[in-house]
């Protein structure tokens, strides 16, 4: 073995992390000292949608498997928060068939937000053993299957979910910093995951399935591992957005938000987490200055602006041009890494790091 | 035995909607690998090149007017003419990228297709008038059965048939199912890739375009999201079928068709609400029992 001779791989990816949550930081208080109200209320939303892409890259990035699913979990968890900290007095009226142990509960929000991802964790514990066994375009639809799945028993399961229609009153306790806080421990969840023992072992089944295999990994066993870690990332995601908007209901989790989130992976780099934060913000920056064009900017006197509706075909189109361009991505795939962090500069060479990490743990 | 007929004619009318979808899917998936999420939108397209371009909740018809004759290859032809040329300015571009790549740029141009209507439309459903005569029953043994939905089944036989005769009798179909099998070796033995792909894009624009004149003509409205639904259930057939293979997807279609209609007869009163969840679950047992599709082809199969 020679992982004792060379610094560890914690050493070595952990510039990654950090850059990433410093550009978070940034962003945010960049936000607070603009200071307007719907500017930050932008932010918090752009946040909540990085939760939501590095959770979904834990599974997608990690096992090259697309998910279309994952929304659900977002789902589980909104509604979940929405059932543990509605005040007890609300919920006899809206919500008549709560078991009696949540009708009568108020839990703060921390421990409310935890369960609501572990609830959605659980979920995924269950069907992924089941799922788990396909690849591919299969998975990618029996996942799909699972959100409508999902969707249909929320929309109809009235006593428990108030239908198709929305559930109102949740506490409004998300703001910017929780956001930020909680984009932050998606992140660092992430990298923990893909530079942990599974998340090495599951790039490589993505990348070589044969000879993963063959090297002794359980690649359905991995994808599992990672389907558990991102639900209860999206579960925590979904319960932070109930927050925010103090309204769920369900078609607010369904194919809308499930392709935008998956566009925004792809856009900014699938198999990397740098591509799914940097493609978060890259996509959300380009949404908002096109809905500030649309709203009319003041240039001395004259007024530019574009017609509505402009700004989804805008978008659509931005997206093609830049995936003809960089089809693997705006980061092609590969961390950011700060090349003068001192244990890399030892190394060899400014190479990407975890492209070649599979290769290593292999040996 | 009028109920049983009665259940046979929805199944098959609805089986017939999902089997023209998938098909189209399937066609453009076995030459290029790509799952055309755009395809759903293809079918709003179509129906709404009948109207003119207005906010107004009152459809001003267009193209709509004119008569059936011309109607109908009009709108194929708009089918057609969309589909190829979304290959020729968006997907040719994307020849060599891996699927996730392809599926999104496919979604991308949907959302650019469906926020265009938007501009011209609005979201606001429309009504549109075209052959409302159809929806009138007949009788077949006993069973009041509308007209549409005998002319539907009619229609998706013809289709059926006339494609598989394209695909079997004439040197373009070989050349398609040539490189549906194995594209590479296709191109090696002198098909033409640009060609072949084009064509697919072309039956499957028209197919698109024979569905949205069915949708519209049944449900009496033209409404943006009317194609989205068509195409997520076809593109779960595609894989059910078996990827590549176009029986599988045709089978599959009527397959999911008939399971959908049926529960909704079957199930208990109180868990009617709840019958897509008991299709999509049948559609989970489909795929881990059979995770290569029903009907998959040889070649499909991974070597090692």
């Amino acid at each position: 073995m020679t992982v004792t001779q060379r610094s560890s791989l914690l050493a070595r990816t952990i510039s990654t992390p950090i850059i990433l949550i410093a550009i978070l930081i940034a962003i945010a208080l960049l936000a607070k000292f603009v200071g307007s109200g719907p500017f930050s209320r932008t932010i918090v939303e752009m946040f909540i949608r990085v939760m939501l892409v590095a959770g979904l890259y834990i599974f997608v990035g990690n096992s090259g498997v697309i998910s279309f699913g994952h929304i659900g979990f977002m789902c589980i968890g909104a509604y979940a928060a929405a059932w543990f900290t509605i005040p007890p007095a609300m919920k006899g009226v809206t919500l008549q068939g709560l078991p009696s142990f949540l009708a009568h509960a108020q839990l703060p929000f921390l421990v409310s937000t935890a369960l609501a991802g572990l609830l959605a964790a659980i979920f995924a514990l269950i069907v992924g053993r089941i799922m788990m066994r396909l690849a591919g375009i299969a998975a990618s639809i029996a996942t799909f299957a699972m959100l409508a799945v999902i969707n249909v028993v929320y929309s109809n399961w009235d006593s428990v979910t108030g239908g198709t229609g929305s559930i109102v009153g949740i506490p409004f306790y998300t703001g910017i910093w929780t956001a930020l806080g909680g984009a932050i421990l998606v992140v660092i969840i992430a990298y923990l995951y893909q530079i942990s023992r599974s998340g090495l072992a599951l790039r490589a089944g993505r990348d070589e399935a044969t000879a993963a295999a063959a090297s002794g990994i359980d690649i359905v066993r991995e994808r599992h591992i990672a389907f558990v870690i991102s639900a209860f990332t999206i579960g925590v995601a979904g319960a932070i957005y109930g927050h925010f908007l103090g309204v769920v209901n369900p078609d607010a989790f369904y194919l809308g938000v499930t392709f935008i989130t998956l566009s925004m992976l792809v856009v900014g780099g699938m198999n990397s987490l740098s591509g799914a934060v940097i493609g978060v913000i890259v996509i959300s920056t380009i949404i908002q200055l096109l809905r500030w064009l649309e709203k009319g900017i003041d240039l001395g006197g004259a007024t530019l602006s574009i017609p509505n509706g402009l700004q989804e075909i805008t978008i659509g189109l931005v997206m093609i041009v830049i995936l003809m361009f960089r089809p693997a991505g705006l980061t092609r795939n590969r961390e950011i890494v700060w090349r003068f962090w001192p244990v890399k500069r030892a190394q060899s060479a400014a190479e990407p790091v975890l492209r070649n990490e599979h290769a290593q743990a292999r040996n | 035995m009028t109920a049983v007929l009665q259940i046979i004619f929805d199944a098959l009318s609805l089986g017939s909607l999902y089997a023209i979808g998938a098909l189209g899917i399937a066609l453009i998936f076995g030459v290029m690998r790509l799952v055309n999420f755009a395809h759903g939108d293809y079918i709003s397209f179509c129906v709404f090149a009948m109207l003119w371009p207005s906010i107004d909740a009152a459809a001003v018809v267009f193209a709509g007017n004119l008569p059936t004759f011309i109607l109908i290859p009009l709108i194929l032809a708009i089918g057609a003419g969309i589909s190829v040329l979304s290959e020729i300015l968006v997907f040719r571009r994307f020849r060599n990228a891996n699927p996730a790549t392809m599926m999104i740029a496919s979604f991308a141009l949907g959302f650019v297709i469906k926020h265009f209507l938007l501009m011209l439309f609005s979201s606001r459903p429309k009504s549109i008038d075209l052959w409302s005569n159809l929806s009138l029953p007949v009788e077949i043994a006993g069973a009041r059965i509308p007209l549409l939905q005998v002319i539907t089944i009619i229609i998706t036989i013809v289709i059926l048939i006339g494609l598989t005769a394209f695909l079997k009798r004439t040197r373009f179909g070989l050349e398609m199912r040539a490189a549906a099998e194995n594209f590479t070796m296709a191109r090696m033995l002198g098909v033409k890739a640009n060609r072949v792909i084009m064509l697919a894009f072309a039956i499957s624009g028209m197919l698109a375009a024979a569905i949205g004149l069915i949708l519209a003509t049944q449900s009496g409205t033209a409404d943006i999201q009317m194609g989205v639904s068509v195409m997520l259930v076809a593109f779960i057939a595609t894989v059910i079928g078996g990827l590549g293979s176009l029986p599988g997807a045709v089978i599959a279609g009527f397959l999911i068709g008939g399971v959908s209609v049926l529960m909704q007869v079957i199930l208990p009163l109180d868990a009617r609400p709840f019958r897509d969840a008991f299709v999509y679950a049948a559609v989970i047992a489909c795929l881990i029992w059979r995770p290569q599709g029903l009907f998959a082809p040889k070649s499909a199969k991974q070597r090692v």
